[in-house]
């Protein structure tokens, strides 16, 4: 790699706590997560924004982060799934998740659960066609028991 | 003679044109008689195996296929010879520990066979650890995860095990307390005494190792002791899920592995002339650049560079096999290699009509990833395989090693429905490791999944009905499909099984067709043939196989014969099921359904009704197709008699799973052959459900135990997607012929 220009240093806040990582401004929010930080949770599913499967949170907005340049990261806060739970204490979309036992494969799980804490930090008491506005795929079929542990998540009041 | 597990069906097997019917009445070593011994396994804490016995001689090698087996039984024969099958362990630690040798996709196998050993054994739950077995090629064909028939074969070895370890725990702790044994009672991993004291099981692991002969039973208790089996119970790794700690392949830190893809022809086995990779070397991040037979990969030290320096690649491509090819001109073949019907048109009155069926991407949320470190005398692998002693096989040949220098670790598997069958990805990742000599983490894109992937071959049906006074005197069925690639191992374990396919004259794939193309109704003199079109492309089982093409045209078939007969579709095809689990589960359905409740126009019912893997199941759903391009089930109901429940949660799960697979088929999703490539590229063109696509409304009915637990993975795909397309018929008063119908 001879000849290659210094490559830039951007800092952000994630799951609460500061990292600072060496990347190319365009390279996604994603690929340094996994490769660059070891964090796995959010999965590539289709690296286009499509399946959503690496949904994350940008300060509190839903991200895809296979289409969100790390650049447009920098001093702002990325939550992660493994972001989500209080220490041992789950968040009350995770818990509903539990509850409802909505995971299959599990694979798109981390995104759902992350679109659903956006979607109800949103829309406290979303109705069925907010929650038809989901465009996540399970590829598994597990959209019933996603739609019935937002349900039980909005009466919790999460 | 005939299996006692299942009464002799009312429609007779296949049959060949003009010939006898190709099976036999001859039925081989029944597998209600299998039994199983356990063993102690030395180790330093406890340890028990089980391990399949014969009862009997074995079979002569069978020249076909008796119609009174299944695909699951025929793999259950497959696995009989099979020793060291299975190897529970209780530690010092206090873990129950069972090396699955199969794979987890989704469908829930670990937490059901957890929940069988914590139930036999009187363990804790969370006490049990199911880990993925590596690949063992002792286990022979017991290590195939397919068919629906994981829970199947393992129901008895599982449980033979646990109670083998329990009666060896139990004894160690009476020798302890010098107690009669049979005072003594398990509960919470823990023996306990009538005084009172309590001994857990990681106390006596390493003194229920000696216990070469227990003082009490150690066969598996009865039924009705069950506590767990049958008890609605969440996944045991759905903490794991929801806080991201769940590992995929993708996910795995293995040192040196670096990230891997490879740039593929336009077209399916197009092949590369040449390419220069001076541009995509001098990348950011590019570590190496070698050609492997599919393509040409690119190493680099992050998956974006590695992409992004796969688009740099210069490469020369020589077209696909399939070029001139394109989904008209499939069909017409398809049609072509169609045998002709028995019975001629105008004899009587008939219903005629045909179906085809689009090609239909697996599309696992995961895409295929393997992890490779190949070295001059070993390698070492990782992945998600359902087949993995054929995988080991295969890599273990490529990379001209001997299969003992190979292993192949199992990992979870991010979706499956049938796509981790096969290997590609593990033998790309091999050969890539090999060539570049340094340890790799190869990544299939999605374009790569769904433009190189394997898919359920296209089909087209012919179908003709004959009846007179409101009776039906013959039902033939013509199936002509792209050929399936069954080429993992399932060849050899039929002929494993005693099935000798050379003197039936038949392929694998006809052999396939026929343990598992079943009709359920008396529909008079019934036949049902395949021809298959060999074409070079990457197909595969799809979650419920040949019968979510041919079963699927038959129950629409079926509800069209019941309105030429001005009968009702539900009352049809329940005087018509022989089968009285399957009556009640219709009865039960039209009862929980509300069957033939008005609708409002443009929407309507459909019901639909199948039978396999020893299990029934029957849907019916709401559709609204008021707007036609935009179709919505509003409401389902399932009913199913899977024969014993072991989790009723994870069940339900299937059946959801397998409505979304329906409603997706059936409507919306398959993929295009244009000259040769796939027109799809990812979820925005290959339609699988959203969130809007499926019901608001959903409930499952499940029928008391009545025997040995049935398959379930694939049961609900077909009368599913029936269920749909009868549902649309009915909504827009058409007769659906192509589906999916939005394409």
């Amino acid at each position: 790699m001879d000849g290659q220009s210094a490559v830039p240093s951007y800092q952000f806040v994630l799951n609460g706590r500061s990292v600072t990582v060496d990347a190319p401004a365009d390279m996604p929010l994603l690929w340094v997560l996994r490769d660059k930080l070891g964090v796995t949770g959010p999965k590539y599913g289709c690296g286009v924004g499509v399946c959503r499967a690496c949904t994350s949170h940008l300060d509190d907005a839903e991200i895809q982060p296979c289409t969100v340049p790390v650049q447009d990261c920098a001093g702002r806060r990325v939550t992660t799934i493994e972001g989500l739970a209080d220490g041992d204490r789950l968040h009350p979309v995770q818990q509903a998740w539990l509850d409802q036992d909505v995971a299959q494969c599990g694979f798109c799980q981390p995104g759902q659960i992350m679109t659903a804490v956006a979607l109800l930090r949103r829309t406290p008491d979303p109705t069925d066609a907010d929650i038809d506005r989901i465009e996540n795929v399970c590829r598994c079929g597990t959209y019933f028991r996603i739609r019935e542990a937002i349900k039980q998540a909005a009466a919790a009041g999460s | 003679m005939l299996d006692p597990l299942r009464p002799p069906g009312p429609c007779p097997a296949a049959v060949r044109e003009g010939t006898s019917p190709i099976s036999t009445p001859t039925t081989p070593r029944s597998v209600s008689r299998r039994r199983f011994l356990t063993y102690l396994v030395a180790a330093p804490a406890l340890a028990v195996g089980a391990q399949l016995a014969l009862d009997g001689e074995p079979a002569e090698a069978l020249p076909g296929i008796p119609d009174v087996l299944d695909l699951g039984d025929a793999l259950i024969l497959a696995g009989l010879p099979t020793s060291h099958l299975l190897v529970l362990e209780v530690t010092s630690a206090g873990r129950v520990v069972l090396q699955l040798p199969r794979l987890e996709v989704g469908q829930g196998l670990t937490t059901a066979m957890a929940m069988l050993v914590a139930d036999e054994l009187g363990a804790r739950l969370g006490d049990v650890d199911v880990p993925l077995a590596p690949a063992r090629p002792e286990l022979l064909f017991n290590q195939l995860t397919g068919a629906s028939n994981s829970v199947r074969s393992l129901y008895d070895p599982v449980r033979a095990a646990a109670a083998a370890a329990r009666a060896r725990l139990v004894t160690a702790a009476a020798r302890r307390w010098s107690l009669s044994a049979g005072s003594l009672r398990v509960q919470d991993s823990a023996v306990l005494a009538p005084d009172g004291r309590s001994a857990s099981y990681a106390s006596l692991a390493v003194e229920a190792a000696g216990v070469l002969v227990p003082a009490v039973p150690a066969t598996p208790k009865p039924v009705s002791q069950q506590r767990l089996v049958g008890q609605a119970t969440g996944r045991i790794d759905a903490r794991d899920i929801v806080t991201g700690k769940a590992k995929y392949t993708g996910d795995l830190d293995i040192p040196g592995a670096v990230p891997t893809v490879v740039s593929r022809p336009p077209t399916i086995n197009g092949t590369v002339r040449s390419y220069r990779a001076d541009a995509a070397l001098a990348m950011p991040g590019v570590l190496g650049v070698v050609r492997i037979p599919t393509g040409i990969a690119v190493l680099a030290e992050t998956f974006d560079q590695a992409m992004k320096a796969k688009a740099g690649l210069d490469i020369d491509w020589g077209p696909g096999p399939l070029a001139t090819l394109s989904d008209e001109d499939i069909r017409g073949r398809l049609r072509d290699a169609q045998p002709p019907f028995l019975v001629p048109p105008l004899l009587t009155q008939h219903v005629d009509a045909e179906f085809d069926f689009a090609f239909v991407s697996h599309a696992p949320m995961e895409v295929l990833t393997a992890v490779a470190d190949v070295r001059a005398d070993r390698a070492e692998l990782w992945f998600g395989a359902q087949a993995p002693i054929v995988a080991q096989q295969a890599i273990a040949a490529e990379l001209g090693l001997p299969l003992s220098a190979v292993t192949l670790h199992v990992v979870r598997g991010g979706g499956s429905f049938g796509r981790r069958l096969f290997f590609d990805a593990g033998l790309e990742a091999a050969q890539i490791s090999k060539a570049a000599g340094r340890p790799v983490k190869l990544m299939w894109t999605r374009n790569d999944d769904v433009r190189h992937g394997r898919m359920r071959p296209a089909s087209h049906h012919r179908i003709r009905a004959t009846h007179a006074l409101g009776q039906v005197l013959t039902y033939e069925h013509r199936v002509a499909t792209v050929r399936t690639d069954f080429r993992h191992g399932l060849g050899e374990a039929l002929t494993a099984a005693a099935f000798d396919l050379s003197v039936a004259g038949i392929t694998l794939s006809q052999a396939f067709f026929l343990l598992t193309e079943k009709l359920p109704y008396e529909l008079g003199l019934s036949t049902q043939l395949l021809a298959e079109v060999p074409l070079e492309m990457h197909t595969g089982s799809w979650r419920s196989v040949y019968s979510g093409l041919v079963r699927v045209a038959d129950e629409i078939m079926v509800d069209e014969l019941a309105r030429t007969l001005g009968q009702d579709p539900a009352a049809f095809r329940r005087s018509r099921l022989s089968d009285a689990a399957g009556r009640a589960v219709l009865d039960r359905l039209v009862q929980a359904g509300d069957w033939g409740r008005a609708m409002p126009a443009g929407h309507a019912q459909g019901i639909a009704f199948h039978a396999e893997h020893r299990s029934s199941v029957a849907y019916l759903v709401e559709l609204d197709a008021t707007d036609r391009a935009n179709p919505r089930v509003t409401k389902a109901v399932a009913v199913a008699d899977v024969g014993r429940v072991i989790n009723p949660r994870g069940l339900e799960a299937q059946l959801m799973g397998a409505l979304m697979d329906g409603i997706s088929v059936t409507l919306q999703a398959g993929v295009h052959i244009d000259k040769g490539a796939v027109r799809e590229g990812s979820y925005a063109d290959f339609r699988y459900a959203r969130q809007r696509h499926s019901p608001p409304e959903f409930a499952v009915h499940l029928m008391p135990p009545s025997g040995s637990p049935g398959g379930a993975g694939e049961l609900g795909v077909p009368a599913a997607a029936a269920a749909v397309a009868n549902a649309w018929a009915r909504a827009t008063g058409t007769s659906p012929r192509s589906f999916p119908v939005n394409f």
